[in-house]
């Protein structure tokens, strides 16, 4: 977004302005983070060293920031997590508009475990392009966003182990089956942006035309309503759409690489980065992320999906 | 599909969510169209300036707004300028800063084309009776201009409460992505969903911007002459 291109003169107007208009805002901030502040559990912190660092001043030079990434949370006293509020069953807001889905799962526990709290959380609402965007400019500390590590990314963030490994699949209307990449000569393939499936199409098959769409709800019913010949998106996610809706089935199962799924800090995080690291290995030790699984993906892919195709305990594949 | 889908609509809880989105929408639109107002005036009035190094930079200001589209500069201040100054303004308050700047200029220019639509005799004449320009001003420019820039303003309101949705992609919960989430919550079990949500935003921003569109007409009526 560095459209700044011609002149500073329009730059200056534009930031006068906006510095009178920022004046007359001030008794206008809203209070949008709706974290309840409830009682916290009793639990301490499970970094017992890590704690001695609340001692350490906060310093203000950028690389003492870094270092001090957890002492620094602990001290605000809120850890600000990206999720997304609209992908469910991985993260949504249920009928109450509480945050709900198997990253949130996981982020809450993380959060218990940093802070002691599981709501001693800011959460941020992000959409699958701007993940990367929020992390650089320093918005959040964590993304549990359901975010796919790939190379590029990797560039630009810091990824933790993973939590969850996924393969593409293709759904298709049974009467019309899509059982082979080659059956999508000359049909339009259905995509939601953002996606794995869309980079792998992009790449590997560029000759394939897709119909790319902002939400699963909007891609689905498109696919539903005839306009594509099939859908891709992540396998099990498939399998527990096709379950529910009988005269479609998942013709092709599994497509590509495996990708791993993790949670991500900012690029030179390093110290938040080995906490994470250090957590997640922890709680494959007690096989968290089955629970996590139980809790909220259990009730959507039933029996159709095993949980071992998609749980990654401690990182280990 | 077992149902019509409407009870996603219908539920208390959705609704009560959907309500706190409405005045999300409101608060946005209402402070940025205030603040487009007051400024716009003084921006209006300023772009009627015989120096030229002033107009050049007012309008350079104008056409940056014109020529740039409003996501662009929400994107600018929400992530540019944590990135490049550490900023960090949350969604909202980036949200109000763009809308306010935007309406603006665009109020101000309908205030400067009411302002010089106004016949030069009228000054001439005020100037002859030994009016001073602030006077001149107040009590023959400017009333005359209000009835000339107030349909055209207003046209600019419902404009800028239908753009506030923009604010979605710095992460403000306004009305249409709460009904968003509320579409992706149900997209398993009840497929019809979007129909009655989008349905219902639709309406609801209609009961908004109809009546602020009838007063125009209505105050376009009355004060012809």
């Amino acid at each position: 977004m560095k459209g700044k291109t011609n002149g500073t003169l329009r730059t200056m107007t534009a930031l006068a302005a906006g510095l009178l208009a920022a004046g007359l805002l001030t008794a206008c901030q809203p209070n949008s983070n709706d974290t309840p502040a409830q009682s916290s559990g009793g639990d301490t912190p499970r970094e017992q060293d890590a704690q001695e660092q609340d001692a350490r001043e906060p310093d203000a030079s950028q690389a003492e920031l870094e270092r001090g990434a957890t002492a620094e949370i602990r001290e605000r006293g809120k850890v600000r997590i990206a999720v997304f509020a609209d992908k469910p069953p991985f993260g949504y807001l249920d009928e109450t508009g509480a945050n709900a889905g198997f990253d949130i799962v996981i982020a809450k526990r993380v959060a218990k475990d940093l802070l002691g709290d599981e709501n001693a959380v800011e959460w941020a609402h992000v959409e699958p392009a701007n993940r990367v965007d929020y992390l650089e400019s320093d918005k959040v500390d964590l993304v549990f966003a359901n975010f796919t590590v790939t190379p590029e990314r990797s560039e630009r963030v810091d990824f933790a182990l993973p939590y969850m490994k996924v393969a593409l699949g293709v759904v298709s209307p049974e009467a019309a089956p899509i059982n082979d990449v080659s059956d999508l000569e000359g049909e339009q393939l259905i995509v939601i942006k953002g996606t794995t499936a869309e980079t792998y199409f992009t790449n590997e098959y560029p000759e394939i035309e897709l119909l790319k769409f902002d939400e699963i709800s909007e891609a689905f019913q498109a696919l539903t309503d005839g306009r594509g010949a099939g859908l891709a998106q992540d396998n099990t996610f498939l399998f527990a759409w096709a379950n529910e809706n009988p005269g479609y089935a998942v013709g092709v199962g599994s497509l590509g690489n495996q990708d791993v799924i993790a949670p991500a800090v900012r690029k030179g995080n390093a110290e938040l980065l080995e906490w994470l690291n250090e957590e997640l290995r922890a709680l494959g030790e007690e096989r968290f992320i089955h629970q996590a699984y139980d809790e909220a993906l259990a009730p959507i892919y039933g029996d159709v999906v095993n949980p071992e195709d998609l749980v990654v305990e401690g990182g280990e594949l | 599909m077992p149902n019509s889908g409407i009870d996603a609509l219908l539920s208390v809880n959705n609704l009560t969510r959907l309500g706190q989105g409405l005045a999300v929408t409101l608060k946005l639109s209402i402070i940025s169209i205030a603040i487009s107002l007051a400024l716009g005036l003084i921006y209006g009035i300023a772009m009627t300036t015989k120096n030229k190094l002033l107009y050049g930079l007012l309008k350079l200001y104008l056409e940056a707004f014109r020529v740039i589209p409003l996501l662009v500069w929400l994107f600018l201040l929400f992530f540019g300028g944590a990135r490049a100054f550490g900023a960090d303004t949350d969604g909202f308050t980036a949200s109000v800063i763009v809308f306010s700047m935007w309406g603006t200029v665009e109020m101000g220019d309908i205030i400067r084309g009411a302002v010089q639509s106004i016949p030069a005799c009228q000054r001439l004449s005020a100037e002859a009776l030994g009016m001073t320009k602030a006077r001149i001003y107040r009590h023959v420019i400017i009333p005359q201009a209000v009835r000339r820039f107030t349909p055209a303003a207003i046209n600019l309101v419902t404009r800028m409460i239908k753009t506030s949705s923009l604010a979605v992609f710095v992460g403000v919960t306004e009305i249409l992505r709460v009904g968003k989430q509320i579409i992706e919550f149900n997209m398993m079990k009840n497929p019809m969903a979007s129909f009655w949500i989008y349905a219902f935003i639709f309406v609801v921003y209609f009961i908004i911007c109809y009546p602020v569109s009838r007063l125009s007409k209505r105050l376009e009526a009355k004060w012809e002459y």
